[in-house]
């Protein structure tokens, strides 16, 4: 293809802000006329940055850094939708309610979620997650037991470590029965500081 | 008429489409947006080009489940944008007014120095001048770099004469062209 001098040199590619903008806009359309299967965005957090992403029936990821947030994006075309883009105001809630809870304001989330992602025992065993209560642990053992499959603590785990919505559904809280954390999938760092805001009674 | 709706599309949202690893949408955007804003500021004038570029990505979006893998997505939403350019073409037509002024140029740093700026104000200028099927020429091959056979398809012409009529811009606007690089 022959290129032109002042075509090429002159007539550059918009700058990237004005996608940006442009595409902001094309998430806030999208959702308007239900076009947005999937949306997304992050938010700051003492953990890290977090990728939240929503369908329409609410909530359905939340991803540690560590996740690979671009994967995660990846993933969820995948198997929900390839119809992904940022959230218009889908996920402010989530966002405020998670800011309040790093903040130590808020004890449980009041947030539609869409569970999805994860079905069968694993489905079962994250309706038991959400029972743990605000500052508690239990046991890999107890929460099987709970689930209603005492042998299966080892499926107990993976249920964990598969968990689409940490934090909101608080696999945190679930530790090895000699008391130790146990493994966590936004790493063992994250987990403590999570156990830790928990257990600081100062901020009521 | 409708040239860009795969079949499969499907209407609305929340279909799964598991044979089909399409990546997440805002990647086409990151990969193909720039680009499209770009053709559409030439064809559609550069205070239409945000509509228009909306407009596309949202009928992309639509239809963007039933993409086959391995399209040509740039040709894809070129050929949209098209359709949308069209249309516009057409209400502007219908309901002329008077030729808005350009917007402000990317600021500084997009470009390097006043002087290629105002040299970038002068081209806009002159491609806006252009006659419809050579600015789509022109923006379709040169600027989207799509093949002169399916830039034809698109104005409705020959191969060879989408090859013309992108000579011809081109021509025009060098003439156009003030100062600036050689």
């Amino acid at each position: 293809m022959t290129v032109p001098d002042p075509l090429t040199t002159l007539l550059p590619d918009p700058p990237t802000s004005d996608v940006d903008r442009l595409l902001a806009r094309l998430g806030r359309t999208a959702e308007a006329r239900e076009l947005a299967d999937v949306g997304h965005r992050t938010v700051d957090s003492p953990v890290g940055t977090l990728l939240l992403a929503a369908t329409a029936r609410g909530l359905v990821t939340v991803a540690y850094a560590v996740q690979d947030h671009e994967a995660v994006l990846a993933r969820l075309a995948t198997r929900i939708s390839p119809r992904v883009l940022p959230a218009g105001h889908r996920l402010d809630a989530a966002a405020r309610e998670l800011e309040e809870y790093f903040a130590g304001r808020r004890r449980s989330f009041d947030l539609a979620v869409d569970l999805q992602l994860a079905r069968g025992f694993r489905h079962t065993v994250l309706g038991h997650l959400r029972g743990i209560g605000y500052g508690r642990t239990t046991s890999y053992a107890g929460l099987a037991a709970a689930s209603g499959s005492p042998a299966a603590v080892r499926a107990v785990g993976t249920a964990c470590a598969t968990n689409p919505l940490p934090i909101v559904i608080p696999c945190h809280r679930v530790v090895r029965s000699d008391g130790s954390m146990g493994r966590y999938v936004g790493g063992a760092n994250a987990k403590a500081t999570l156990l830790a805001l928990e257990t600081h009674e100062e901020n009521p | 008429m409708d040239i860009v709706s795969p079949a499969t599309a499907p209407p609305g949202p929340g279909r799964r489409s598991p044979d089909l690893p399409l990546p997440p949408f805002d990647r086409l955007v990151a990969e193909h947006g720039a680009v499209v804003l770009k053709v559409c500021r030439a064809v559609c004038g550069p205070v239409e080009a945000d509509d228009a570029w909306s407009e596309t990505f949202l009928a992309a979006l639509a239809a963007y489940p039933g993409l086959r893998p391995g399209s040509d997505v740039r040709g894809w939403l070129i050929t949209i944008a098209h359709r949308k350019a069209i249309d516009q073409h057409r209400r502007a037509a219908r309901n002329p007014r008077p030729v808005a002024e350009l917007p402000e140029l990317p600021a500084a740093g997009a470009l390097p120095g006043d002087e290629r700026r105002q040299d970038a104000a002068d081209l806009w200028a002159a491609v806006a001048t252009l006659p419809f099927k050579q600015r789509a020429a022109v923006a379709y091959h040169h600027l989207a770099g799509l093949p002169y056979a399916l830039v034809g398809e698109l104005i409705g012409s020959s191969e060879a004469a989408a090859r013309r009529s992108a000579a011809d811009g081109v021509a025009a606007l060098r003439a156009h062209y003030r100062g600036g690089p050689r």
